[in-house]
């Protein structure tokens, strides 16, 4: 994360990351998740599932911070984070 | 317990727990709000911790109606417009069950809406939960009293000439003693009102206002599913408390969103007691669902 000037605590607070998972042949590829999320860590594949449709993908070296808004708002049940403590 | 067997025996999701994953993927189109409100409504029930044993979820006929066949909990699809009905007859029999019921627009409001009002007049104590989305989806996108003034449906191809219907006014007025609307994309809001329908004693309406691209949008300029989630939430204003006459959808000015009522009034199940006291005496101690489990066990 970049930051316009180093927050005072940085070195106290501790920044949730989380690890963002797709369920490919779940997704229907309405883009939801990719428009929402606040990160910009989403994006469209150029890949097709099974059922013909693109599905969401992680852009390299954004980072997801596990507030799992792509979770509650995808209709299909097919993208979820769980949390990694910065790990990863 | 049965419908919480026949599932993928590996969860995939966290929602798996409450899904019967063996239909998923369901047969809602791409980008349609039914499902973004069914995962609210798991959410809710998540949150809620009542034991997923006295949760009963039922719903009528519309696309909006498959919700009761895709939750792994007790679960019944009634015939069209009578969900409320069926409902009514299994709190009645098991008041110690949280009943919810998930409608459309035109299942709750037009063929079911004479339930509707008698529900929320006799203050019969339901979640009730309703996706609008402007119009009957499964049968090909027909007028609904939802639809707003000017909109094209495959009944009104120049755009209705009708006055919708304001569902929460409607709620009010009968004597809901909960009622509040937010759009799909308030998602954390939805899950919290559910939660909170859930929580009160006597009839409570949360109404979702969610896209239906295929039916709906694609006849109003807004194909993707995308189109009408940003539609309704940059019109949405937030009128907490405001009397629900004065919350209206204007799709030309604004969509007034919030929880406008929240109340407290005699359940029928209360009244019903008062009034028979004398016949009846004591009301039978209603023990929870889950407790009487317990004891069956301890006594096999
Ligand atoms: C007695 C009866 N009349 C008509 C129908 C046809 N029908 C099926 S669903 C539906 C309307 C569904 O609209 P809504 O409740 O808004 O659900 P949606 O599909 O939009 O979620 C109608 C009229 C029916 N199944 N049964
Ligand atoms: S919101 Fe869900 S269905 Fe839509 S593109 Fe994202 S993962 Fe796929
Ligand atoms: S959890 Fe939040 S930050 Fe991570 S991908 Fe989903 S929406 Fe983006
Ligand atoms: S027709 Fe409309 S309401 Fe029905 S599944 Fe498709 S988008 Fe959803
Ligand atoms: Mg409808």
């Amino acid at each position: 994360m970049k930051y316009w000037r180093k927050p005072l605590d940085l070195g106290t607070i501790e920044v949730t990351r989380g690890i963002v998972r797709v369920i490919e042949g779940r997704c229907k590829g309405c883009e939801i998740c990719v428009n929402f999320c606040s990160r910009g860590v989403l994006r469209m594949s150029d890949k097709f599932n099974r059922k013909g449709y693109h599905f969401p993908e992680t852009i390299p070296g954004r980072e997801c911070v596990n507030c799992r808004f792509c979770e509650a708002i995808c209709p299909e049940f097919a993208i979820y984070s769980v949390e990694t403590n910065g790990l990863a | 317990m049965s419908a919480r067997q026949n599932r993928d025996p590996e969860p995939l999701h966290p929602h798996d727990e409450l899904l019967r994953t063996d239909r998923i993927p369901h047969i809602w189109c791409s980008g349609c709000g039914i499902g973004i409100v069914f995962g609210a409504l798991m959410s809710a029930i998540k949150k809620s911790d009542i034991p997923l044993d006295d949760i009963a979820v039922v719903s009528g006929i519309g696309c909006t109606g498959r919700m009761a066949g895709y939750i792994a909990l007790d679960s019944f699809h009634t015939t069209h417009g009578r969900a409320i009905p069926f409902a009514t007859g299994l709190k009645l029999a098991r008041p110690q069950g949280n009943v919810i019921v998930a409608s459309g627009d035109g299942d709750l409001l037009a063929i079911g809406g004479n339930h509707f009002i008698h529900a929320a007049r006799r203050n019969i104590d339901l979640t009730v939960v309703c996706v609008n989305n402007f119009n009957y989806g499964m049968t090909g996108g027909q007028l609904a009293p939802s639809t707003p003034f000017g909109a094209k449906t495959t009944t009104t191809p120049q755009g209705s000439p009708d006055e919708p219907f304001n569902f929460c006014s409607l709620a009010a007025a009968c004597g809901a003693v909960y009622v509040a609307r937010w759009t799909a994309l308030h998602i954390r809001r939805v899950t919290t009102a559910i939660g909170e329908a859930m929580n009160k004693k006597g009839f409570s309406f949360v109404e979702i206002l969610a896209p239906c691209p295929t039916a709906f949008g694609r006849r109003n300029k807004m194909r993707r599913a995308l189109d009408l989630l940003n539609f309704y939430y940059d019109r949405s204003v937030v009128k907490h408390g405001v009397h629900p006459d004065e919350a209206s959808l204007d799709f030309n000015q604004r969509l007034v969103v919030g929880k406008f009522v929240d109340r407290e009034r005699p359940t029928y199940l209360d009244s019903y007691h008062m009034v028979h006291q004398r016949e009846i005496g004591d009301w039978p101690t209603i023990e929870h669902y889950s407790t009487m489990l317990a004891k069956e066990k301890t006594e096999a």
